[in-house]
């Protein structure tokens, strides 16, 4: 790695304990913030967040080579780690590194987007549900029953194996399509109970329509689960891109996924196991400091909770 | 209680309908042709109607879906395009395998998981429960297929403790006696089962410390304390009923997980289960094995989370006497 | 001159709060006596240290949070039970002092019936067979006033109604006939005419069982109905001690005082409900000098330097500074 990339990765390191700190400052005012970092993990869980999403920002800074670049195919084919290529080079002698780090701008992406996506049907679906109960609800649950029947992988092997390869934006259209089925029986619960308090009466009263009345009134009240789903759902994205580009149907190479990139690796396994173990790793930091955070994103908004 | 039990089976029934149901519909609106991908087609279209006409691909789809569910109330699950045989028969031979594994996988998780857990909850806060908590953190965070490399690779490749694959020995199982050839299935299954069981035990842990710290905080623990019961007493009679109540919902969400774990994990160690019998007939687009696997999956998501239901309407008295104050 | 069953000298429990704002103090400093078969009532106001002293009592403080600072004394039947190992002290809990919390519901636990839960303390310390167990606790079902005790011994406390499982704890807590009984709040979460029952049990039991009872309450009327001698808490203090009669006939302390004069009364001609004004203050930060000297409508600057010890004489103690300097005591306005 040249030593501009050098200097970048540690000003990214840097950068990302900075933003924890930041952070911390800004919120020690709140009551919520304080309860967050009284977890020890939590902090360290916004660091690699924060570093990760730098690298991924940062990519061509933070790396020296092109992530499909084949430096030397013959020479330089799976080599173990070294001072020039620190991960470590690939089957096609594709330095590690550089497509891990660009690999993250993916992954992290199709998590962010995939749970953005499922979060706002789950959020609508559960306050519909919730708010106007009845046979709308009666129904929409149904539905959510029947999502939740099959394993989402199933689906959405069905799904591409039938309509062949997705292009990226609806992969994740589809991922978060078959994922949003657990925030919807969330929020329904929240919103059924916060439907009953005198507020959200008092709001009707002086005839505030359906929509405004959950959007300003019952959501803001329930959004703390949704917070915390929000956090720990983009984990459960990210595992499941994993999943798919292992099984070859995700993110299509040559372009750079965790997922695919451990597909690549497996069967260089015991000769070159640093190709399937970092990408692995890189996937397992992530989602452990997700879990992190939303575990302390669920005591810090709701101290009635006893959190993890 | 037998006519909430009555409404309950039948909206299972109705569950797995509909997913059959959807299931059938998506394959047949899909661009392309069975055995073929989305763009290809064979060269001779007289051909292509033949196999069609063999397949029963032919006809408006109402017709099909009619035709589709008689056999099916009739057991007949079809006959697969592209292994040659009934569905039932690949069925039957594939299912007791992924069982063996979800089956050995489930008794790795609850008992290791609840055991963690239970543990965790009574030194909190101290440094066994701290390193336990990012342990437990750790490999609930980990693509389990990945653990299932890095397993192999260190037990496999390395140490050579386990072997890389496949169910059992060809050569040995035939000829040597059936307690050698149940160790060998037994050492085969220790890495998969291994796999799945950490992970989930992994996430069970994490659950019923929570479920655990929860119940210790209430009231009634503190009754039973002024009581005079001793800590142990405590713990297991009053805590630990408590707790187990939340620990059955965990049972009703484990099949799900068993499930997608299966398909990866049956990949990657080449076990010959029901896994990886759907995924490469979805790869292969082969309908009625597609079918099937659909309807057994739901089946078995609909019951275990049935099955939790149930057992918690057992367990729970607020739920099985109804209030007659 | 009998000898008190429980002395209690003191006591002082804190709070370590992890909001950094430091200790809460929430029984500094608190002694009392408990004679057998008396009442004594404990009155306060939310906030001032009375559930924290009852569970005190018993050790019932969760360690990590609360402490019971050295130093602090419960003698029960001449034995400290502060510093006793585990199990003496388990012996005592439920069998020789029992106790009662003010809400019945979370307090049962809801996967046990309350014949198992009764039987309990009886299986612990009497160490009765399951048998006999349950025929015991069917008897005190019927000694608690609980109608169908055979039948009712097998249901589970979310069927019954909230009156019923006070009176449910009462029998659990009765069971090996304890010596002295630790009621925190009994009816406060119980309706009026309910309320008026469970206190005429208690009444009756204790007369039968020839126990001694401590009262938490924070409704002077229960402690005027109930209690042979009132201790009124403040800010985690005893800032008067006395008879119930000399309490409501002859007040010394301007709490108390302000507590008597908060009731309001249809005899008397009043045009207003009168509050104590302010606010009980935090437990992590107690006033200086007397505690109560922001809101007493007598304060002078020594009131606001030095805390005052209790003073009087006889049964009846305050803690203020008037006892020495009635003077001092201003007129109506």
């Amino acid at each position: 790695m040249t030593l501009q990339a050098w200097f970048a990765l540690l000003a990214a390191l840097a950068l990302a304990a900075w933003a924890v700190g930041a952070l911390r400052r800004r919120t020690a005012r709140h009551e919520a913030g304080r309860r967050f970092f009284r977890h020890p993990t939590a902090a360290w869980g916004i660091g690699i967040l924060a570093f990760f999403a730098i690298v991924a920002v940062a990519a061509p800074l933070v790396t020296s080579f092109d992530p499909r670049q084949q430096l030397d195919i013959v020479r330089l084919k799976n080599q173990p780690p070294s001072w020039s290529y620190i991960l470590g080079t690939d089957l096609y002698s594709r330095d590690l590194w550089t497509r891990v780090a660009y690999g993250a701008r993916i992954s992290l992406m199709v998590g962010a987007l995939g749970m953005l996506v499922a979060v706002t049907l789950g959020t609508l679906v559960g306050a519909v549900a919730g708010y106007y109960r009845r046979w709308v609800d009666a129904v929409l649950m149904r539905g959510v029953d029947v999502g939740l029947a099959l394993p989402r992988i199933f689906v959405l092997l069905i799904a591409i194996a039938l309509f062949g390869r997705l292009p990226l934006a609806l992969l994740v259209l589809v991922i978060g399509f078959t994922s949003w089925f657990g925030t919807s029986r969330l929020v329904r619960a929240e919103v059924l109970s916060v439907r009953e308090r005198d507020f959200v009466a008092a709001a009707r009263a002086v005839g505030a329509g359906a929509a405004r009345v959950i959007f300003r009134h019952v959501l803001p009240n329930a959004a703390a689960p949704i917070i915390v789903s929000a956090a720990l759902g983009i984990g459960n994205v990210l595992l499941l891109e994993a999943a798919l580009s292992f099984l070859g149907i995700g993110v299509p190479p040559p372009a750079p996924s965790w997922g695919n990139m451990i597909a690549d690796g497996a069967p260089y396994l015991a000769t070159a196991p640093w190709t399937t173990l970092f990408p692995g790793l890189a996937i397992a930091l992530v989602v452990m400091a997700l879990n992190a955070v939303g575990d302390a994103l669920r005591d810090a908004l709701d101290p009635r909770q006893e959190a993890m | 209680m037998t006519a909430w039990l009555v409404r309950r089976v039948a909206a299972s029934v109705a569950i797995v309908f509909v997913v059959v149901t959807l299931t059938f519909i998506l394959m047949d609106l899909a661009p392309g042709k069975p055995m073929l991908g989305p763009t290809e087609r064979l060269a001779d279209p007289e051909a292509e109607a033949e196999l069609r006409r063999q397949f029963g691909l032919d006809g408006p789809l109402g017709v099909r879906y009619v035709s589709y569910l008689r056999q099916l109330a009739r057991g007949n699950l079809g006959a697969s395009f592209g292994l040659r045989r009934p569905v039932a028969d690949a069925l039957a031979e594939a299912i007791p395998n992924t069982l063996l594994l979800a089956g050995a996988a489930l008794l790795i998780d609850f008992l290791i998981g609840l055991g963690l857990g239970v543990y965790q909850a009574l030194r909190v806060h101290r440094l066994p429960d701290v390193a336990l908590g990012n342990v437990t953190l750790f490999l609930y965070s980990v693509p389990t297929f990945w653990l299932g490399l890095i397993l192999l690779l260190v037990f496999g490749a390395w140490l050579r403790w386990f072997p890389v694959g496949g169910m059992s020995d060809p050569v040995l199982c035939p000829t040597v006696s059936s307690f050698y050839c149940t160790m060998d299935r037994l050492w085969h299954l220790a890495l998969p089962a291994l796999t799945l069981g950490i992970v989930g035990a992994a996430g069970t842990a994490r659950f019923q410390r929570a479920a655990m710290l929860e119940v210790a905080g209430q009231d009634y623990v503190r009754t039973a304390r002024a009581k005079g019961a001793s800590e142990r007493r405590v713990v297991l009679r009053h805590q630990l009923r408590n707790a187990l109540l939340s620990f059955i919902t965990l049972f009703g969400l484990a099949f799900p997980f068993l499930l997608t774990g299966a398909v990866l994990i049956e990949t990657i160690f080449a076990w010959p289960g029901m896994g990886r019998l759907a995924t490469d007939a979805i790869l292969r687009r082969d309908f009625p094995v597609v079918n099937a696997a659909v309807l057994l999956a739901s089946t078995l998501v609909v019951t275990g989370s049935l099955l939790a239901d149930v057992l918690l309407a057992v367990a729970d008295p607020r739920l099985r006497v109804r209030d007659l104050a | 001159m009998t000898e008190p069953l429980l002395r209690v000298r003191d006591l002082k429990t804190y709070f370590v709060t992890d909001r950094g704002s430091g200790t809460a103090q929430a029984v500094d400093g608190v002694s009392f006596d408990l004679y057998p078969g008396e009442t004594l009532g404990i009155v306060g106001e939310s906030g001032c240290g009375k559930t924290v002293t009852s569970l005190s009592i018993l050790r019932l403080i969760p360690e990590p949070p609360g402490h019971i600072l050295p130093g602090s004394l419960v003698e029960f039947e001449g034995r400290n039970l502060l510093t006793l190992a585990a199990p003496e002290l388990r012996a005592i809990r439920g069998n020789q002092i029992a106790m009662i919390f003010q809400e019945p519901m979370t307090s049962l636990n809801p996967v046990f019936t309350i014949g198992d839960q009764i039987a309990e303390a009886a299986i612990i310390h009497q160490r009765l067979s399951r048998k006999a167990a349950r025929a015991r606790a069917i008897e005190m079902l019927r000694l608690v006033g609980l109608p169908d005790p055979a039948e009712r011994v097998d249901h589970y406390p979310h069927q019954l109604s909230g009156g019923m499982r006070q009176r449910v704890m009462i029998a659990m807590a009765l069971v090996c006939h304890p010596k002295v009984l630790i009621a925190d709040e009994p009816t406060t979460a119980l309706d009026v005419t309910i309320q008026a029952q469970i206190l005429e049990l208690l009444d009756r039991l204790q007369a039968e069982l020839g126990m001694a009872v401590l009262l938490i309450t924070h409704d002077l009327g229960v402690v005027a109905g109930q209690a042979d001698r009132v201790v009124v808490m403040y800010a985690g203090q005893v800032v008067e001690t006395a008879t119930t009669t000399e309490l409501f006939d002859r007040p010394l302390h301007p709490y108390t005082e302000g507590l008597i004069a908060a009731v309001p009364r249809i005899d008397a001609p009043k045009s207003r409900l009168q509050a104590i004004p302010g606010q009980v203050p935090a437990a992590t930060a107690w006033p200086s000098g007397c505690r109560f000297h922001p809101r007493c409508p007598h304060a002078w600057a020594k009131c606001t330097i030095e805390e005052p010890p209790l003073l009087g004489e006889g049964g009846h103690t305050a803690r203020c500074w008037l006892v020495q300097e009635p003077a001092r005591r201003r007129r109506e306005p």
